[in-house]
């Protein structure tokens, strides 16, 4: 009785100092920021509430409606886009490169994490443009008569998005390939399997949780991300996130950035619980 | 009190990291990034023995948050948009300032603007800074006597090479003085009436940008126009590309100008006083003019002394006149308004 008694005050210590931040870094901010979705503006003012103000204007206002869409189409085609050519560049890397280059493979793979995000989001910006690269190319090889516009649209921040996130996505799938034992794929084979077969019905079926966990987190950080539509995007519309940052920065409204904020994680939230079945991370 | 505390720990994150270390022989500034010029900051560092921290900012509600959310006395001064100075004083910011020692004496006269800088019959602000906001643009590529007019700008032949600089103010400004609308008269009505030129510009445009963003468009050749451009854009790119130009159409265009306050809660008023006299002054004015972030027209006249000749053909120093003659004020905008502005501005990048 006195050990467990023991046992658990040692928990309690050794769990308190991350419960502590927890609550100081995250539950009270967040708490205060809930609290003040619920006030408004009067003028120049802010006025507390509580007030529903903010959340029925962010779901009848056209343009702050439109963020919310905006987001979760960029968001959704990025994560779907990032899966695609993830998964076969873990396969290839897991599967196909011999043991002792994946370290290698992987280590190129991850390059792009080295180096600053707005660095590279400024980088695609003159990769894309008009005389970049990619339209030198296109049009010295006779595809394109004259060049197009990438640069400033949903394409660009797009490509940016998926350039980044294919390499996260691709970490968590291999770690998930690489757990995998050989002996599922060659008892398929042995009972007459197709390798199409064996990697559409049991190869990718066990590495679902480590394609959710990365599609999860990619979903997150692309929703979230403000630098990459900002520089890529030309502003021709506008994401949560920028629409946040408008609040703040230009209008002083608090409030209503707040009510963004929450709508935000809260649609975070619905995407969590809706991949929650899969997600193991400690299977990555 | 409440609210406050609310509001306090939102941006605590903020705040914490924007606190300047104190110290008595410290002058902490919030300022706009031509501040941080090095060339304007290390001479009056040495005249008086003192470290100038500065933390930029950009956005009148962003500085006021920090300001607001900053302990009393960490800040010593601030740069803001002549037109918001009066937000300072209305939530008690800023303190008189001792007018007749500064430099305004020497100021061109136009650039004194006691409306922004005054209430009540008391100086808070004094200029420091100005140009226009306008059209700039690259001759290479369109035809200057095109941007006589900015009726080019919805003829079709530009559409999608321009870019809209993202500041609601002077380009819905610039709109309104194509529809005929000066800026003095905006209001709720007839804001209206500029929403379709306005979404009509969106959609001839190519993108909507920033400072950063509008200036590397136009030095790639990804944009040819940009509307809300200037002097204060297109100088630094000039050593590089001569045919990155701007003027002022026959419509206008709009003056910006940059006021420097000194902060009410400042414990160290004497040195923060000096810091405007030595900005005001034409080697502090000649400085702040060319700084590496970006060019402006000096307030103070007597700067003409300092500036080389090179430096004056860049910020059309001779055209001056004719220019302050043909420019508006940015509108005083009451909150409402302001909020009408912003809406309109919202959606016009999203649609």
């Amino acid at each position: 009785m006195r050990i467990e008694a023991h046992e658990k005050k040692v928990g309690v210590t050794l769990v308190a100092p991350a419960l502590l931040w927890t609550l100081a870094f995250f539950l009270i901010p967040f708490a205060a920021m809930v609290w003040l979705s619920f006030s408004h503006m009067e003028g120049r003012d802010i006025v507390p509430g509580p007030d529903f103000g903010n959340y029925i204007k962010i779901f009848t206002d056209d343009s702050l409606f439109r963020g919310i869409v905006v987001s979760l189409e960029i968001t959704l085609t990025v994560t779907v886009i990032s899966v695609l050519l993830a998964w076969p560049l873990a396969w290839i890397i897991a599967m196909r490169v011999p043991k002792r280059w994946q370290r290698l493979a992987l280590m190129l793979a991850v390059l792009p994490f080295w180096t600053s995000y707005v660095v590279r989001s400024y980088a695609w910006a003159l990769v894309l443009g008009q005389k970049g690269v990619v339209m030198d190319f296109l049009t010295g090889i006779g595809l394109l008569a004259e060049p197009i516009q990438i640069m400033a649209t949903r394409s660009a921040t797009v490509i940016g998005f998926v350039h980044f996130f294919v390499m996260l996505l691709t970490l968590t799938i291999y770690a998930n390939l690489v757990q995998l034992s050989p002996n599922y794929m060659r008892a398929a084979q042995d009972l007459g399997a197709s390798a199409w077969q064996t990697i559409r019905l049991v190869v990718i079926p066990l590495t679902l949780p480590g394609v959710i966990t990365g599609a999860f987190l990619t979903f997150v950080l692309c929703i979230g991300d403000y630098i990459t539509p900002q520089i890529l995007g030309g502003n021709n519309e506008l994401t949560m996130p920028q629409l946040i940052m408008l609040q703040l920065g230009r209008r002083g409204d608090f409030p209503m950035a707040s009510a963004l904020s929450v709508v935000l994680m809260a649609i975070v939230t619905l995407a969590y619980a809706g991949c929650a079945r899969w997600l193991r991370m400690d299977r990555v | 009190m409440y609210l406050k505390s609310t509001t306090a720990l939102t941006v605590a994150a903020l705040t914490l990291a924007a606190t300047p270390s104190l110290a008595a022989e410290d002058l902490n500034a919030l300022i706009w990034c031509d501040h941080a010029d090095p060339k304007l900051l290390e001479p009056f560092e040495e005249a008086h023995g003192i470290r100038v921290n500065v933390k930029e900012y950009e956005g009148t509600a962003a500085g006021l948050a920090l300001l607001e959310q900053s302990r009393p006395g960490d800040w010593d001064v601030m740069v803001i948009d002549g037109v918001d100075v009066g937000r300072l004083v209305e939530r008690d910011l800023a303190e008189p300032l001792p007018v007749e020692e500064m430099h305004t004496g020497d100021y061109f006269p136009q650039i004194v603007l006691e409306d922004n800088n005054t209430v009540d019959g008391v100086t808070y602000g004094v200029t420091e800074k100005f140009g226009y906001n306008t059209i700039a643009y690259n001759k290479a590529n369109v035809d200057p006597a095109d941007m006589e007019s900015m009726k080019a700008l919805w003829s079709g032949k530009y559409d999608g090479r321009i870019a809209i600089y993202d500041y609601y103010l002077p380009v819905i400004g610039l709109v309104g003085m194509a529809q005929g609308v000066d800026t003095a008269d905006l209001n709720a009505d007839n804001l209206e009436t500029l929403r379709e030129p306005l979404m009509s510009l969106k959609a001839a445009s190519r993108q909507v940008s920033d400072v950063v963003a509008s200036q590397t468009s136009l030095a790639t050749d990804e944009v040819d126009i940009l509307v809300g451009g200037g002097e204060w854009l297109t100088a630094v790119l000039n050593a590089d590309n001569p045919d990155l130009d701007w003027t002022i159409p026959e419509e206008g265009g709009l003056l910006w100008s940059q006021s420097l306050v000194v902060l009410k809660d400042s414990e160290n008023k004497e040195m923060a006083v000096e810091f405007v006299k030595y900005v005001t002054s034409p080697e502090g004015q000649a400085r702040l003019a060319t700084s590496e972030c970006y060019w402006g027209m000096p307030a103070n006249s007597k700067t003409a002394d300092v500036l080389s000749d090179d430096e004056k053909a860049v910020l059309r120093w001779d055209d001056q006149a004719t220019y302050l003659e043909r420019a508006q004020l940015y509108p005083v905008l009451d909150a409402d308004l302001d909020s009408a502005m912003q809406d309109l501005w919202t959606d016009m990048i999203q649609n």
